[in-house]
Formats: C-alpha cells, structure tokens, sequence
C-alpha cells in the first residue's frame, strides 16, 4: 500500500440547476492510493458566498486552484462594488486550468446564483474547456451516473426533487465506486441564501444486494427464532 | 528531447468531423454537437461553428479548450481591427493567414492548439474555403475541406458529387449525406448537427436537429445465418 500516493479525491460530484437556483452535492471520501485518508472531506468550497466549486481529482490541484480564484474574487468583488456573477467565478477557475494544463489534474464543477442570470452551473474538465450546463457530473463516480441522468433529469424542478436527485445519484455512485464514499453533503444556492446540508450513511437508501446495517448478529439471533444459524 | 506530451500533452475534450464546401451564395458548413472525453460521449451540446466577424465562420475539430482559447484571441483580432473605425475589416483570407500563423507558431514552440480548423467566408463577393488540417499548422484551400474522419468518408463523397453554383437545398441535402456516414462509421459521432451557412449578407446557424438512420436491410436482421459466431 502506497501510503505516500498524492492525496486524489476519487470522487462523485455533481452540480444541478432547478427552478430557482443550483445544487451542488458530493461524497466525502478522500484515498491516498487505497487507503482513505480522509472519510469525511468537504468537496464543496466556497468562493464567495453566492459561488461555490465542487472539486475532484487531486486534492491539493483543486485546493490551490480554488484558494487562488477565492483570492482573486475577493479583490474582483471589492472592486466592483457587488456580488461577483457565477459566470466570472467559472471564467476565472478556467483561466487557471486552462493556463497550467500541463500540471493540474483536477476536475471542477463551479455553482451559484446571481441577481443577472439566477442559478448556473459551470462544468470545467481536465484540460480546461468550460461548458454551461443545466446539470454537470463529474469525478470518478460520474460514470455510473451517465445513464442515470439521462433518464431521470427534467428541466424545472424544484428545490425538494432536485436535492433529492442529486443525493440520490451520489449514493448511486458510493454504491458502485471503490474512491467514492462516506457521506452525501449537498449545498444549496438560491436568491435567499446558501444551504448546507449532510445526510449520513444511514439516512441513504439501500441499493442491489446492500443490506440494513446492523449493530451485531446477536440482535438479528435474538428478535428472529431458530432459523438464522440453523444446522446446515 | 523535447516531447510534444512535456509541454503540451494529451487532448483532453475533443470534437471530430466538420465538412465546409463553398455553394452557389458562400460556404456551408456542417459539424456535430459532441464533446467526446475519450471514449465517453460526454457532452452533447458544443457548439463547434463560430461566426467570426462579418465574414468568416470558423470551425473546430479536436481539443475544446484550445478552440475557446481561440475565439478568445480572435475576438480580441476582431476588436482591435473594429477599433481603427476605417471601413475595412478582415475577410476570411486574413483571418485563415492569422490562424495559420498562431498555429505554426505554437508548433514551432512544442506548444500547439490540438485542433484542425475551417474557415470560411465571403467577402466582395469572394467564396474562400480554407482549412488548417492540424496543430502542426499545414495549411490549404480548396472547394471542399473536412477535418478528421471527414477527410477519409466525406471527401470521396465530395470529390464525387460537389460541383461549382450548388444550391442551398442541394448543398445542405450534400452535407447531411456526408454527416449520415460519419454518424454510421465515427465512433465519435452524435446525433445531434448544425449546419451553418455564410454569404455576402451574414452567417446564419441552423438550430440543432437529428438525422433519421437506416437500419432495414435484410441483410441486417440475421447476420451471423450460416454462420454462428461470426459478425
């Protein structure tokens, strides 16, 4: 085991717009090579408080990018005067990807909500490119996800179905990938403010052959009678 | 030794085919909605036609990001030429020469664009088609151009069936059968096209639509009879 691998957050993020503003959801875990440093991450980064960024890839990669558009932001906010839009948020996340191509590996989904266009979602992949888009997957987990969105996402939700698509989607994507995991945060931006909210292992639904978790065999021995360890 | 990979690297986001070929009125131009990430089918709406001031359409073939990091500077080419206020502006000869030059350049430097390009435009009247074939920056015009898989499925149908004064319908009905092989034999391809066309008077986008396919041969419906495991 590679305990000196690069932190990489595997990942399942995903950004969604409703009827009103965006979602922005992610799993929690954190591998450095197959050991999970860190199982309770928060992959959902403020920028300013009306932009957030979903980041996948590497750790470090999508914290120092980030960390240097929050700073920019910051004196762009300042100098205009009002809130920076989401567009300008995502355009300037992209010129940083996109100028140090060669050495980023990280993956970024850039959310929130402004006075001029509302809710946004701004997907920006490896490489750069920037791509608006009613709703935006990425990380390793996204490729369970594909399938899914096609045929579950509609144009016009609301705050409630479109928070429970995206948690639902998540824990699709745990379910299936090994650098997924932990739990569900969701982050919500809309006109009235920002939103965080965490929904613990538990509070998931149960997926194929994934069972009720249970605090011991003695509890499952002691309610039901004789059969579970019957004499084969 | 300097490797291209070192200072630039793999592509990342990609678009396949775009065919041009000049028309009765000016050049038409078609291409697909795909935004490829490998072998995923990403994402399904990239515009990858461009109008470029009054005269010029631009389209791309390969990596995303560079062909938006390319508007930007051709936007920035446009400005500047706008702001002499003088009553000329750059027809698509100049635009093709700028984009050959930024291309070769960036090669030179083991620094390129990955992309394959087509201009075209018309200006006083004058069709020009060009095309940039890749990010080492070779360069030509001609009647029709493609980029990618178009060079080897839609070319031949282009050298078979364009000739000079096409008209609008016949052009776009020429373009669609090109688009519908691709569809068939591009891995890359999507459903989803725009066909944009560019004369004396402006450029015009078509909204996006789909193509119907053919599946009803009789050959296909039981291929392998006679011969189990074959395909």
């Amino acid at each position: 085991m590679d305990l000196n691998a690069a932190h990489s957050m595997g990942t399942t993020i995903i950004g969604v717009t409703y009827d009103g503003g965006v979602i922005l959801g992610a799993d929690s875990r954190t591998s450095t090579g197959l050991y999970v440093a860190n199982r309770a991450s928060d992959k959902i980064t403020q920028l300013t408080d009306n932009v957030y960024v979903c980041r996948s890839g590497s750790a470090a990669d999508s914290q120092i990018v980030s960390d240097y558009v929050r700073y920019f932001l910051h004196q762009h906010t300042i100098q205009l005067g009002q809130p920076a839009t989401v567009k300008v948020a995502a355009n300037l996340v992209r010129l940083i990807s996109y100028n140090n191509k060669n050495m980023l590996e990280t993956g970024l989904i850039v959310g929130g909500w402004d006075k001029y266009e509302g809710g946004k979602i701004y997907g920006i992949p490896l490489g750069g490119t920037i791509i608006e888009q009613p709703f935006a997957i990425g990380g390793s987990g996204s490729s369970y996800l594909y399938g899914f969105f096609d045929q579950a996402w509609r144009e016009g939700m609301t705050k409630d179905e479109a928070e429970q698509l995206v948690v639902k989607a998540v824990s699709l994507a745990i379910a299936r990938d090994g650098a997924s995991g932990g739990v569900v945060r969701t982050v919500i931006i809309n006109s009235e403010g920002v939103t965080r909210n965490f929904y613990p292992g538990d509070t998931l639904p149960r997926w194929h052959e994934e069972l009720e978790p249970q605090n011991s065999l003695l509890d499952i021995l002691n309610t039901s009678s004789p059969e579970p360890m019957s004499i084969q | 030794m300097i490797f291209v990979e070192l200072l630039c690297r793999y592509p990342y986001v990609t678009g396949t085919s775009v065919i041009g070929i000049k028309y009765k009125d000016g050049i038409l131009m078609a291409a697909d909605m795909g935004g490829s990430y490998g072998s995923t089918l990403r994402y399904k709406s990239v515009e990858r036609m461009k109008p470029i001031g009054k005269h010029s359409l631009l389209g791309a073939s390969g990596e995303i990001s560079d062909f938006q990091e390319l508007l930007r500077y051709l936007d920035e080419l446009i400005l500047y030429d706008n702001m002499w206020d003088d009553g000329n502006s750059l027809g698509p000869k100049e635009v093709h020469s700028y984009l050959t030059r930024v291309m070769y350049n960036r090669r030179n430097k083991f620094n390129p664009l990955w992309n394959s390009l087509v201009l075209g435009g018309v200006k006083k009247g004058q069709k020009y088609l060009g095309t940039v074939v890749s990010m080492i920056g070779v360069h030509f015009e001609d009647n029709h151009v493609a980029t990618g898989f178009g060079n080897h499925l839609a070319r031949p149908i282009l050298r078979d069936e364009w000739h000079e004064n096409l008209s609008f319908e016949d052009g776009v009905k020429l373009l669609e059968k090109c688009m519908l092989v691709l569809l068939y034999r591009d891995r890359s391809a999507i459903n989803k096209l725009q066909i944009a066309k560019i004369t004396e008077e402006g450029t015009t986008i078509s909204p996006p639509y789909s193509l119907k396919t053919f599946w009803g041969f009789s050959a296909f419906k039981n291929p392998t009879l006679g011969a189990e495991g074959s395909w």
